[in-house]
């Protein structure tokens, strides 16, 4: 589980979060979502420590993130899968490689044990063969596979996903989410993503976080989402004249 | 203001490329992979240069002391001296602070704008670590050995083109090199060679370090990294000179 509490970030006179409490509950796919600009990467990024928040506290378990010192931070990273909106993978090694960079720094396994571990967790993603291929020879829905490998090879406690879906087809996405699903339910994990996608709202949203210019403005789950009676919210999640349309002759 | 806070970004970024490294193994192999890429890599135009400038020195020296009052091994003399006080140290750093610093500022620049920078600081690695000391401590291992084949590969073209050309004898370039030879010369260029190759690292990884945005700052981080290196060497080659010579 990770608590975010009274968290605010401004970066001169712009303030970007204010006021944020959520819990992220483990075992669930924890959403985040609003506009481009609303604040979900910010708050991600000082939810691992790429970011200092202006004040609040980041309660991983009872551990407050924001008051350890750069080594008891580093322990709890350890513990955090993250995977970037865009991939972020290693140029310069191979996909094997890639996943197997965090089990090379932080374990005593030997090469053998480390290979066979990212093999598993490429095969987890379904990519069984692309274990010698580099980077750059890659669809943006395999990068983002190799980043979820990559993400979980370490077993991680929780997993960050920022935007996962963008740049990528319907169907791919859906083979993403799906994943991610997969992923925090069989490990039992905190996973939270961070999207504006509202396909992925309604496939994994299991506990969903609304913000709206850097305000939490709704809490509740894709069952519920469809149904919120938040302004903003709704002109979010019925954005397009089609879902207008359904709303008026469904939901209404 | 704007030159003392860099100044001071610049010292918190060392301070963290300076802690203990993730695990010996890995940097080990950093370390190696830096010596081929920095080191090795740069062999060829080090080579290509030295030779030709030397040669200039040589004809350049032998045409200027035309004269009877000056001895005809003055040529070997003033080849010696040019190339082992200045040309191999300070020219061969400007040269590399061009390749290899723009190199090391474009690689860690497009790192950063592309997150890998963030992805290894959210597994918990010291990025500045473990991207910049490799990079610094090879430069610093490796830099000497290229400016010590820079001096003899130098002192060779001259040879090669003084005596080819005719402006210039063997028997007197080979006693003109060894002319009252001083092997503090030498020991002046190595300590010239260790600062300058951690300026070229240092500030060209600093300034790929710190790029924000995308593929036109990462070009702009990499200018002006090959800039500021140039600058720091011209600066620390004076203080230096007036340190160790004087």
């Amino acid at each position: 589980m990770i608590e975010v509490r009274n968290i605010y970030k401004s970066f001169g006179e712009n303030k970007v979060l204010e006021d944020i409490s959520f819990v992220f509950e483990q075992g669930k796919c924890n959403l985040l979502i609003g506009e481009s600009g609303s604040g979900k990467t910010t708050l991600a990024k000082c939810m691992v420590g790429l970011q200092l928040p202006d004040s609040g506290a980041i309660l991983y378990g009872n551990r407050n993130f924001v008051q350890m010192n750069f080594d008891e931070q580093k322990k709890i990273r350890k513990e955090i899968g993250m995977l970037f909106q865009g991939g972020a993978l290693f140029d310069s090694m191979t996909v094997e490689d890639n996943v197997m960079f965090p089990l090379t720094m932080f374990t005593n396994k030997t090469a053998e044990e480390m290979r066979e571990r990212a093999n598993f967790c490429l095969n987890r993603v379904k990519l069984p063969n692309a274990g010698k291929l580099y980077p750059a020879e890659l669809s943006g829905g395999m990068k983002k596979r190799v980043a979820i490998a990559r993400a979980i090879s370490a077993e991680p406690h929780y997993l960050i996903c920022d935007e996962p879906n963008s740049g990528l087809d319907p169907r791919t996405s859906i083979v993403i989410d799906e994943l991610i699903k997969e992923i925090t339910y069989e490990y039992n994990i905190t996973t939270i993503v961070i999207t504006h996608d509202m396909n992925s709202v309604l496939e994994i949203g299991d506990n969903v976080a609304f913000l709206y210019k850097g305000h939490l403005l709704w809490k509740g789950n894709k069952e519920q989402i469809l149904h919120a009676d938040q302004k903003e919210l709704i002109d979010f999640v019925y954005a397009t004249k089609f879902l207008k349309e359904f709303r008026k002759r469904v939901v209404e | 203001m704007h030159l003392l806070y860099h100044f001071g970004k610049y010292y918190l970024l060392l301070l963290r490329v300076f802690r203990k490294a993730e695990k010996f193994s890995i940097f080990k192999r950093q370390l190696l992979l830096e010596i081929n890429s920095l080191g090795i890599g740069s062999l060829g135009i080090v080579a290509i240069i030295s030779v030709f400038m030397g040669a200039v020195i040589t004809i350049q020296a032998a045409f200027n002391f035309n004269s009877a009052w000056i001895p005809l091994y003055a040529t070997g003399l003033a080849t010696r001296q040019g190339i082992i006080l200045e040309f191999s140290p300070t020219i061969i750093s400007l040269i590399l602070a061009g390749k290899v610093g723009s190199s090391i500022a474009s690689e860690i620049g497009t790192m950063r704008v592309s997150e890998q920078i963030d992805a290894l600081e959210v597994m918990g690695i010291n990025s500045a670590n473990y991207l910049i000391l490799p990079k610094l401590t090879a430069a610093v291992l490796i830099n000497p050995f290229l400016i010590v084949i820079s001096m003899f590969l130098g002192i060779f073209g001259g040879w090669l083109f003084g005596v080819g050309t005719g402006v210039v004898t063997s028997y007197e370039y080979i006693y003109g090199i060894q002319y009252q030879f001083r092997p503090f010369g030498v020991t002046y260029a190595l300590i010239k060679t260790v600062v300058f190759a951690f300026i070229i690292t240092s500030v060209s990884s600093y300034h790929g370090y710190y790029t924000t945005g995308g593929a036109l700052e990462v070009g702009q981080a990499s200018t002006r990294a090959v800039v500021y290196s140039s600058i720091l060497i011209l600066l620390f080659n004076l203080l230096l000179t007036q340190l160790l010579m004087a």
